[in-house]
């Protein structure tokens, strides 16, 4: 769901920069009443165990295809929803940053997409709530526990994922003008992203239960089973036995459809990455285009000193498009941009050279 | 060499780049984030068929690449994120905008070809502009340089933190990896019985390291931010830095350089 600089203008990216800023100021002074120092490796360590871990390819079983981690829900339980944020942007800035995944100015937005809700709203709206009820209190407090971790993860990351593609494409829909309407756009990207929620879910579900098994009070908010993991009435595995069986029936039909493809999750996220964007990519052609008292100028400038006027903007009339001495001029910008690439390849070659060459006489010298 | 191997070196490459003495490298961080940022926004509010008026901003990222001394191809390498998902996008442009905009001879140029070709460069130029600056800039120098703009010091802490641990973690990562792919052949991934352990081992070993990471830090007297000496203040190079680049963006940006140009032959 990484949004690349090009696929956003810069008013929405602005105002998600502001959206995501007000987060992070809140999350910031929120943590500074706490001890911060002491979390800050805490931090580092699991957004950098985040980072990694997104790489690794995991066998979703009975299916050819692989799933990812979704990092935001894992954090949110493991650090709580400030700090959980504080860390996604992190994480997220590094990608976009040593990665270029994503961009630099998509961040305020890729922060939104991907961090706010699965932080926030996961949180607040989910796990918290979850977390302190008394529900399935019948099972024993370890047995609950295993059962409210699968239910927050799992619904948790299904619903901020939707939350984040919903906002992909509000965000590209606001600042492009697409062409494909609305509804069918949302009709694309929010069924594909139910198939990846679930996947995540489910993986995001089992690590906190792998952790919850072992240090429990690592995690946020989970009853604390004082040694009956033996004799709870719902073990383990069958926590994943009927997760797993809620997992095939509810997204069976998503599934095959996205293990139709050896690689099925990932075609199917890239192909919804590619549906969504390109929806909004559409063209409009009354509402694009700068609209400003300079750019007329320009335009009417550019309309007078252009050679052979008949020759382009057939149809248009905008300020900004292309002719044919623009086709010549940028051919020669090319060149120019070629010429400096070889000119300074080889005046590196020879500084190159000159440091040997250097470094040879003083040697010599010394000798 | 897998994901991670590859992640691996190139975080390593980029350290050693990152390092370089150049003029470009001198430069103060802020003056190269400004720049930057600025760069992105004029590049990415050209018209959508605006296509030969961006072919000029290449020369800015050609131009400081060659100063800095960076070949502009390890740039390419990490185009293959952002490029495949642009390109994506502007492929179905020209099946749904078919208003010819230019007659070449026979040839029809249509609005959809234009604004698929503008988006390209567009997210090429962007990315460019993005590896200049982590490519003459110490992840130190960033630090700094976000934490003069007042971004807070928990944020700029942790980032500085979480890059230093990103390698060791794909390191580890990359070990479990190797060690699981050695003892599952012909398995694509992790396999379901697994996925808790892997990660869950992994994290639980994590934060036994962040607690021993912490006290090393109080015994180095960490108060909750770092003090970053060695950033030079700003030279009068650094101002004009940034002045000159904004002046050549907006003389892109305003006037249709490439027509200029190319009016002075046709």
């Amino acid at each position: 769901m990484h949004m690349a600089d090009a696929l956003l203008n810069p008013g929405v990216a602005g105002v998600m920069y502001a959206a995501s800023a007000v987060a992070a100021g809140v999350s910031v002074k929120t943590l500074k009443k706490d001890e911060t120092a002491s979390k800050l490796p805490v931090m580092a360590v699991s957004s950098a165990l985040i980072f990694a871990g997104q790489m690794i390819n995991y066998t979703i079983p009975g299916t050819g295809s692989s799933g990812h981690l979704c990092g935001g829900m894992l954090l949110t339980a493991l650090l709580g929803p400030q700090a959980g944020f504080l860390s996604m942007i992190v994480i997220l800035l590094i990608q976009a940053l040593f990665f270029a995944d994503g961009g630099l100015m998509a961040l305020g937005a890729n922060c939104w997409n991907m961090a706010f809700y699965g932080c926030f709203v996961g949180y607040y709206l989910l796990w918290k709530p979850i977390m302190n009820s008394k529900l399935f209190s019948g099972l024993g407090t370890k047995g609950a526990g295993r059962i409210k971790i699968a239910l927050c993860s799992i619904i948790g990351c299904i619903l901020t994922l939707q939350l984040g593609a919903f906002s992909v494409v509000l965000e590209t829909s606001i600042s492009g003008i697409t062409e494909l309407p609305f509804g069918a756009f949302v009709g694309i990207m929010q069924p594909i992203h139910l198939a990846i929620g679930l996947v995540e879910g489910l993986i995001t579900t089992v690590v906190l239960l792998f952790i919850y098994e072992t240090r429990p009070e690592l995690i946020m908010d989970v009853p604390m089973g004082e040694g009956e993991g033996a004799n709870s009435k719902l073990s383990l595995k069958a926590v994943v036995a009927v997760l797993a069986a809620v997992v095939i029936v509810v997204g069976g039909g998503l599934s095959l459809f996205a293990s139709s493809n050896p690689d099925g999750l990932e075609w199917s996220m890239f192909g919804n990455e590619e549906a969504g964007y390109s929806a909004n990519m559409g063209l409009d052609e009354e509402n694009y285009g700068v609209q400003s008292g300079v750019a007329d100028t320009l335009g009417g400038v550019q309309e007078k000193t252009a050679f052979l006027p008949d020759y382009a903007f057939q149809g248009s009339d905008s300020a900004a498009g292309t002719s044919v001495s623009g086709i010549v001029g940028s051919a020669m910008v090319a060149v120019v941009a070629i010429g400096v690439c070889f000119a300074g390849g080889f005046f590196r070659k020879k500084a190159a050279k000159a440091e040997v060459k250097a470094e040879e006489v003083s040697e010599s010298v010394e000798k | 060499m897998d994901k991670l191997g590859k992640a691996q070196s190139e975080l390593l490459e980029m350290d050693e780049i990152a390092s370089g003495k150049s003029f470009v490298h001198r430069l103060h961080p802020l003056a190269k984030l400004v720049v930057t940022i600025v760069y992105i926004i004029f590049v990415v509010s050209f018209d959508k068929y605006n296509f030969t008026g961006l072919v000029p901003m290449v020369l800015f990222p050609v131009f400081i690449y060659q100063l800095a001394g960076v070949p502009v191809s390890l740039c390419f390498k990490k185009l293959r994120y952002v490029l495949p998902l642009v390109l994506a996008v502007g492929i179905v442009n020209p099946f749904f905008d078919n208003v010819p905009m230019l007659h070449l001879g026979n040839m029809v140029i249509t609005g959809g070809v234009l604004s698929m070709l503008t988006l390209m460069l567009k997210g090429v130029l962007s990315i460019m502009a993005s590896f200049i600056l982590v490519a003459t800039t110490k992840i130190d120098a960033i630090c700094a340089a976000l934490r003069k703009i007042h971004v807070p010091d928990i944020i700029v802490t942790l980032i500085l933190l979480t890059y230093r641990y990103v390698g060791v973690m794909i390191s580890e990562v990359s070990i479990m990896n190797n060690a699981y792919k050695l003892r599952a052949p012909g398995q694509k991934g992790i396999h379901f019985s697994a996925w808790g352990s892997f990660l869950g081992q992994l994290f639980l070993r994590s934060m036994d390291r962040a607690e021993e990471l912490y006290s090393s830090m109080q015994l180095r007297a960490f108060k909750g931010e770092f003090y970053y000496a060695d950033v030079h203040p700003a030279t009068i190079s650094s101002y004009v830095y940034v002045v000159v680049s904004i002046l050549f963006f907006a003389l892109f940006r305003f006037v249709d350089v490439s027509n200029l140009f190319g009016s002075l032959i046709i």
